[in-house]
């Protein structure tokens, strides 16, 4: 891994760039806020790059290893991309109950993917979560932002399909 | 703004609603559940129904939060004759509005449970699903809009601040708290008012107050629904409390899985501040809170409130070891209260009712009311609010409708991954901390999830080892390594490799993470284990003589 000192600067001019950096002055560079600021860069990319974490060391005088260790520690943050689309299977306790193990399988039947892999293509990513808190549409996917409800084996993979097929 | 201020305002709202020239509210749950259901276009559809007939002088349409029974959403409610109609889609909206607003007549085949009743409640308020129930932390949920901050002025809302800022010393909170006999909703059930106490009494130039909403429990998501159905509830529970321990800063700690619920409570901010029941001198007096919302990031553990208070500064989510406690020593080494969402929920009715009003309701030792998340196998999955020592029958049965599919009741499981299961022939146990406990089980949170005899007790155990062993921090040894070892000879009984040795030694390692680890999650992560193996052993030995 880079030094800091090294870190290649990210284009000022981008968007995304513009926007953790307004994070970063609102939250007054304050280290406390790592946390939200991660949270940005997050939703601003879709996973956090290794540039971008170098950038916010900088901004907020951390040391590297607390800006990694904090990354790598919370399951919301990712070093890698989740892939264009992806599928959210919820194995929370009442999806558990209600077959999210079947659907899973049914998933890595039809696209060849496990839990937190993405397709060479980066076109899909799967991934699973403790709870996303809708127990009782169990058991629920989300797929990129639209839960799906009481999902079954059999249709669950031409959904995924039409969604990827759409872009 | 002054007291003065408020008070003309909520004058002038109660006059608005009681002088309401809609005759009908029609209300359209919008609590996450629903809205994933397709509740937004729904409601998008009744606007322009209602438009194109002409009917929006008398007819008001008003998105609210959670109404309780999940599963059967979308949801909608006309009032004032509470009719709920379930599984609206776009599609039979124009019946609707011609039946219930035209011909006045509900369409009883629509209304809520209807294709499972023998004959629909025409008032939902009469069916058992609502009937058992007695909502205070849910009060209001599903009734008002909870983005317009007027709503709840109407419904006695920032009353009790008003009471407690200009009649009441944080003693005198302190001392109606400590007698409504309330505990902690959180899921160790510690005294609420004794809590706030210990902090009052620490002496130091900043305070804080913690709001726990980091709901990581799979299968519990009542404080979401707190928060997305009312959040003015949460935040004026919060500002009694700064109030009563003395504190000017309060964080509120919202798992980043709810952004709807993140979203209403900052709206919830924004407008409280606009109002000047929040922020600097409030209601004109010298006292100054002020929230912030902190988003978490998926980490279980961060429920606990050391890992929590480590999260809020910004660094990795571990615990500490206790003493000091955060009430002596919390967020930045100062004394900090932390409290569940839906403790906070049941702040302002002990305000306004009274400590005794509330410690009559419940059990001895239980007082008021629990919401329980209920889910699984079961007819009417939901968010239920009940007496404490309402009977897990009472709440299977009569409320949650039986079994789904007409199968057997197996288990019922509590408190997440930190609880156990209660098998049927322990069904008439009262809900409360102490009968929970006695049975090796916990209320937690209150996630109720209902099993059938598909369910493999073993499997279950396994599942919930898989959990702990994912979201032990690694911080202490028995839990890191316990919670592995733990699950692999589970992995090893599933797989039908295992041997009665193998059983002897889960036994004595879940003694030894019990004792052993740092925090609640290593201490609690045997639990499952545990009460699968005292009321479900034969499926364990069962697999083992498989061999």
């Amino acid at each position: 891994m880079d030094t800091v000192q090294s870190a290649p600067d990210l284009p000022k001019t981008d968007p995304r760039v513009k926007l953790i950096a307004a994070k970063i002055k609102k939250e007054n560079y304050k280290p406390d806020a790592l946390i939200e600021i991660l949270h940005t860069a997050q939703n601003a990319y879709g996973y956090l790059p290794m540039n971008v974490l170098k950038y916010i060391t900088k901004a907020l005088r951390l040391p590297p290893s607390r800006v990694f260790s904090t990354v790598t520690f919370y399951h919301f943050f990712s070093l890698k991309s989740k892939g264009e689309h992806t599928c959210l299977v919820c194995t929370g306790t009442a999806c558990y109950v209600k077959g999210a193990q079947g659907i899973l399988n049914e998933i890595e039947r039809q696209f060849a993917l496990k839990p937190g892999q993405v397709s060479t293509d980066n076109k899909l990513g799967v991934q699973v979560a403790r709870c996303i808190g809708a127990c009782g549409l169990a058991p629920a996917v989300v797929l990129d932002e639209e839960v799906l409800a009481k999902v079954n084996t059999t249709d669950i993979a031409d959904k995924i399909k039409a969604k990827i097929s759409v872009s | 703004m002054n007291r003065q201020d408020l008070q003309t305002i909520i004058y002038a709202e109660k006059a608005k609603e009681l002088n309401n020239k809609y005759k009908h509210k029609l209300c359209v749950c919008c609590g996450a559940s629903c809205i994933s259901s397709g509740s937004e276009e729904v409601m998008k559809k009744l606007q322009e129904e209602i438009k194109t007939r002409g009917l929006e002088a008398e007819v008001e349409v008003v998105p609210t939060g959670c109404m309780g029974p999940c599963n059967q959403g979308p949801l909608v409610k006309f009032l004032p004759e509470y009719n709920i109609y379930q599984k609206v889609d776009c599609s039979n909206i124009k019946r609707i509005v011609q039946s219930q607003l035209v011909d006045k007549k509900p369409i009883e085949d629509m209304l809520i449970f209807s294709d499972s009743r023998p004959k629909p409640f025409i008032d939902a308020r009469e069916d058992p699903f609502f009937k058992k129930q007695m909502k205070i932390a849910l009060r209001n949920c599903g009734h008002i809009n909870p983005e317009k901050i007027e709503e709840y002025l109407v419904h006695n809302g920032y009353t009790a601040l008003d009471k407690v800022l200009f009649q009441l010393s944080p003693e005198e909170v302190i001392a109606e708290i400590k007698q409504s006999r309330m505990r902690g909703r959180g899921g160790a059930g510690y005294p609420t008012g004794l809590k706030w106490e210990t902090v009052y009494k620490y002496v130091s130039d900043q305070k804080y107050v913690i709001c726990n909403g980091d709901e990581g429990d799979p299968g519990a998501f009542m404080d979401r629904s707190v928060l997305e159905g009312n959040p003015h509830r949460v935040l004026e529970g919060m500002t009694i409390a700064a109030y009563a321990i003395g504190a000017s800063k309060g964080y509120a700690y919202i798992r980043g899985e709810y952004p709807l619920a993140i979203k209403r409570f900052e709206l919830a901010i924004k407008q409280a501040k606009k109002l000047g029941v929040l922020g600097t001198n409030i209601l004109g007096t010298t006292f100054s809170f002020d929230v912030e919302v902190r988003i978490g990031a998926g980490a279980f553990v961060c429920g606990e409130e050391t890992a929590l208070i480590a999260s809020i500064e910004g660094k990795r989510g571990t615990p500490k070891p206790r003493p000091p406690f955060p009430a002596e020593s919390g967020l930045w080494g100062k004394p900090t209260l932390i409290n569940n969402v839906e403790t906070f929920a049941g702040i302002v009715p002990i305000i306004n009712n009274g400590g005794e009003w509330y410690s009559d309701i419940g059990t001895p030792k239980s007082a008021g009311t629990k919401v329980f998340a209920l889910a699984g196998k079961i007819n009417y999955s939901g968010l239920i609010e009940v007496p404490m020592g309402t009977s897990l029958r009472e709440i299977v049965f009569d409320i949650g409708g039986g079994v789904q599919g007409g199968g057997e009741f197996k288990a019922a499981q509590t408190g997440g991954p930190s609880g156990g299961c209660i098998p049927a022939e322990h069904l008439d146990v009262k809900m409360d901390y102490e009968s929970l406990i006695s049975l090796g089980s916990i209320m937690g949170s209150g996630g109720l999830i209902i099993m059938d005899q598909s369910s493999d007790m073993v499997d279950v155990a396994r599942y919930f080892m898989e959990f702990c062993m994912d979201e032990s921090c690694g911080k202490c040894v028995p839990c890191r390594v316990g919670t592995k070892m733990m699950h692999d000879l589970l992995q090893k009984i599933c797989d039908n490799k295992g041997t009665s040795i193998d059983l002897e030694r889960l036994e004595e390692l879940a003694a030894y993470v019990k004792e052993t680890s740092l925090c609640g999650l290593g201490a609690s992560a045997p639990n499952p284990l545990l009460s699968t193996l005292r009321h479900f052993r034969h499926e364990y030995v069962s697999r083992i003589e498989q061999e």
